[in-house]
């Protein structure tokens, strides 16, 4: 993460793919969004899922995307949008 | 790489909205899962048997229904801890069984 989120952000999901419990789901990795509400922080699931205390928690943010760039044969209208919840972990901002 | 479980997005087919009542058996388990995660006990938590469920490999993954998949990832998790033994764990099984077998 390059500096904090703010509202509005442009973000960029990381394209990671490490083994465990992540919560981050597939179809989002290594696509852009937009920040639009923080939920609020949460214990870690990557780290609980394995019995630990899941510290530090982190902020959890509301993502939307647009469905034509989640899905190369989206067939529905071009102003659908998705949105999914994100652990900063997982957030890039982007040079601007 | 795509985890198996991690499937939203995939062809699947239509989704089955019929309603459907869960055996006893699974409500069963649903209880006992919640009393083991309660403030009291804390001996698992639902990321603790999400990765236990994810972890059970596509196969399995694919050939247990919703509960099964609790039991398995629970009784893995509880072996991990030290909580259930596997020899306890299998005389239990193999008396489970020949009570059903005798109960046919």
């Amino acid at each position: 993460m390059s500096r904090p989120i703010t509202i509005g952000d442009t973000v960029r999901i990381r394209q990671a793919f490490p083994p465990g419990h992540v919560r981050t789901p597939y179809f989002i990795r290594g696509k852009t969004g937009e920040v639009i509400r923080l939920l609020s922080d949460y214990a870690n699931p990557e780290e609980l899922a394995y019995g630990r205390d899941g510290k530090p928690a982190l902020p959890v943010y509301w993502v939307k995307f647009q469905q034509s760039d989640l899905w190369s044969d989206y067939a529905g209208q071009e102003q659908d949008t998705a949105v999914v919840e994100v652990m900063e972990n997982w957030l890039e901002t982007m040079d601007e | 790489m795509r985890r198996h479980h991690d499937m939203g997005g995939q062809a699947a087919g239509p989704v089955d909205t019929a309603e459907r009542d869960y055996a006893p058996w699974g409500k069963r388990v649903d209880a006992i899962v919640r009393l083991m995660s309660d403030k009291k006990r804390r001996l698992i938590r639902v990321d603790e048997l999400r990765r236990g469920i994810e972890d059970l490999g596509p196969a399995a993954y694919e050939e247990y229904n919703y509960y099964e998949r609790w039991i398995a990832s629970t009784t893995n998790i509880l072996i991990e801890k030290g909580i259930l033994g596997i020899d306890e764990l299998g005389r239990r099984m193999e008396d489970v069984r020949a009570r059903w077998e005798a109960s046919k």
